[in-house]
């Protein structure tokens, strides 16, 4: 039975094309692996038939954890036996994703054991995903995991596993040391990324730069990038050399600057650097002569998400500047105050993005003690959530829900 | 009189067996309530002390149905054998 492979004939489609294949994967592991056989056959069928064959499980897991595995079951397990059960297991990966191959062999070992022997390097989530076990198979992976220093990462109303870039470690942009960074708020926040007890999920990424490489913006509840905030460092000998071999500055650089705060003469570049927006373009298009200035630290915006419950938000700005030192204590005091009042008064299923949109960013603010200030508008004279309280005399409170008589 | 683990523990236990099959309690849920029920006698570090105590011994678990919830064990609707 494990090496004859199911007829496919729509996946075998699948393969024909120019990307690499998760077809080609399956089948791989289909010649030692009867649950990716299985794997190969329903979903052949669930394509013929345009119907799905899975199920949700609400309730597996491994004893003391709420978090991490995704339960799933097909509805024809007497036709596919091997993956009646095929629950999903994220691994909280290490900061940056290094491993060594070792590492990696260990964790190919395990799964071969234990699961389908398919994973997923890595989810959008930042984690290992190894993808399909039964529920008899989930303590003991996670004991052989254990033993090789990995744990199990988040899922459900919990803190998700942190994911940073590989910031210091391969980058010169890195603002702010991300993977040490990623590391501590995972190792602070170990009961809150194993033990769900917030109104839906929290996610935090790391970027050592404003070019992102995690998207934190995009897919973190609290995204922490770094920045500078005193002037870009400037080569000038090699913007004579950029300009020498052919560059157009002018073009290239100096009018795709979204501040429009750079000039070109021809010879020498300026930056007016009290407009520039930390937005990395001069610095990607010219990297050997300018870089981030020296006084770095990193940006905090809060309340990203993909569309799930409701539409997709980026984050925005809640401290614009702050210096990232070991042990990050005035972020954590702020977090623990934003958890604590979203805790309160957050409803089942409100990412915190929405949550601020629905009490307003004004009475957020107010509630997690942190001062409003102009980085914060997104859209000036459109925005109406900052209110200055000192506007108001004293029982004017109907004009500040209303703010209709503007 | 300051509460313990034990009996908050025991508390919220009360509390999930009696919503079984009604309601799906969240762990927020269950703090909520026991800050009403005891005031100033709980925090929030002790019971979430004491949800940890209940799903280490087995007594509840946790689950996943768009969020998470506290529940007793038991052999959920979509489950294969
Ligand atoms: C109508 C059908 C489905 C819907 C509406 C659905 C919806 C979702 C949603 C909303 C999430 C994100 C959950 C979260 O992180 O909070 C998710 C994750 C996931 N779903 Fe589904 N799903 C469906 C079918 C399936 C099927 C058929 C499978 C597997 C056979 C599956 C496997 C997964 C896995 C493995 C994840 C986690 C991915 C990760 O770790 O990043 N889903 N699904
Ligand atoms: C034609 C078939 C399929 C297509 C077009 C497809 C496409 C995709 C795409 C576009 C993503 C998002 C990737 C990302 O941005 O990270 C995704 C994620 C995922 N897929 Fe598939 N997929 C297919 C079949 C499958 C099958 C058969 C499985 C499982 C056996 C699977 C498991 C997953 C999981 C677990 C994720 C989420 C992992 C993560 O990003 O966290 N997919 N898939
Ligand atoms: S986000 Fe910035 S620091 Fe991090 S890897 Fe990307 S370019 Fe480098
Ligand atoms: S970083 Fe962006 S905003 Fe700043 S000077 Fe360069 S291109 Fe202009």
């Amino acid at each position: 039975m494990a090496n004859t492979l199911p007829k496919t004939p729509m996946l075998d489609e699948l393969e024909t094309g120019e990307w690499p294949s998760f077809v080609k994967e399956i089948k791989m592991a289909a010649k030692e692996n009867p649950m990716s056989s299985d794997l190969l056959a329903l979903l052949e069928r669930s394509y013929k038939e345009k119907i799905g064959h899975w199920k949700h499980g609400g309730i597996v897991g491994v004893m003391g954890y709420g978090g991490g595995v995704i339960g799933r079951y097909n509805d024809l397990p007497e036709e596919y036996p091997n993956i009646s059960h095929f629950h999903t297991m994220r691994i909280n990966q290490p900061s940056g994703w290094f491993y060594t191959t070792d590492a990696l062999r260990k964790i190919c070992d395990i799964w071969e054991k234990r699961g389908s022997g398919l994973t997923n390097m890595h989810g959008s989530t930042g984690d290992i995903i190894l993808l399909g076990t039964s529920t008899d198979q989930l303590e003991p992976t996670f004991s052989d995991l254990a033993k090789i220093d990995f744990d199990i990462g988040g899922s459900g109303s919990d803190v998700r596993t942190p994911s940073c870039c590989c910031g210091m470690a391969r980058c010169e942009w890195a603002c702010y040391d991300t993977m040490q960074c990623c590391y501590d708020f995972t190792m602070a926040y170990q009961d809150e990324l194993h033990r769900p007890a917030f109104p839906y999920k929290f996610k935090f990424k790391f970027s050592g730069c404003p070019n992102d490489c995690v998207a934190s913006i995009a897919r973190s509840d609290m995204s922490i990038i770094g920045t500078w905030r005193d002037e870009i460092q400037m080569d000038k000998d090699a913007i004579a050399e950029y300009a020498a071999n052919g560059m157009d500055i002018k073009s290239d650089v100096v009018d795709n600057c979204p501040a429009k705060c750079m000039e070109w003469d021809g010879k020498e570049l300026l930056i007016d650097n009290q407009y520039c927006r930390r937005c990395m373009h001069c610095i990607n298009v010219m990297p050997k002569a300018l870089r981030p200035g020296k006084d770095r630290g990193a940006t905090i915006l809060l309340g990203a998400k993909a569309p799930i419950v409701e539409g997709a938000l980026l984050s925005s700005v809640l401290i614009p500047f702050i210096k990232m030192e070991p042990p990050y204590k005035e972020i954590m005091d702020m977090v623990e105050r934003i958890w604590d009042l979203w805790c309160e008064e957050g409803k089942a299923r409100e990412r915190v993005g929405e949550f601020i949109q629905r009490v307003g960013l004004g009475n957020f603010l107010e509630a997690i003690e942190v001062e409003p200030v102009a980085e914060m508008v997104a859209f000036p004279r459109e925005n109406p959530y900052v209110f200055y309280e000192e506007y108001f005399e004293e029982g004017d409170d109907d004009e500040e829900e209303g703010g209709d008589d503007e | 009189m300051a509460k313990t683990v034990e009996e908050i523990a025991e508390a919220m236990f009360k509390m999930v067996k009696d919503a079984t099959g009604m309601k799906k309690l969240k762990p927020t849920d269950l703090i909520k309530a026991m800050k009403e029920l005891y005031g100033d006698d709980v925090d929030k570090k002790l019971c979430k002390e004491a949800i940890k105590q209940l799903v280490n011994s087995g007594t509840c678990v946790y689950t996943y149905f768009g969020g998470s919830f506290i529940e007793l064990p038991h052999r959920e609707g979509a489950a294969n054998d």
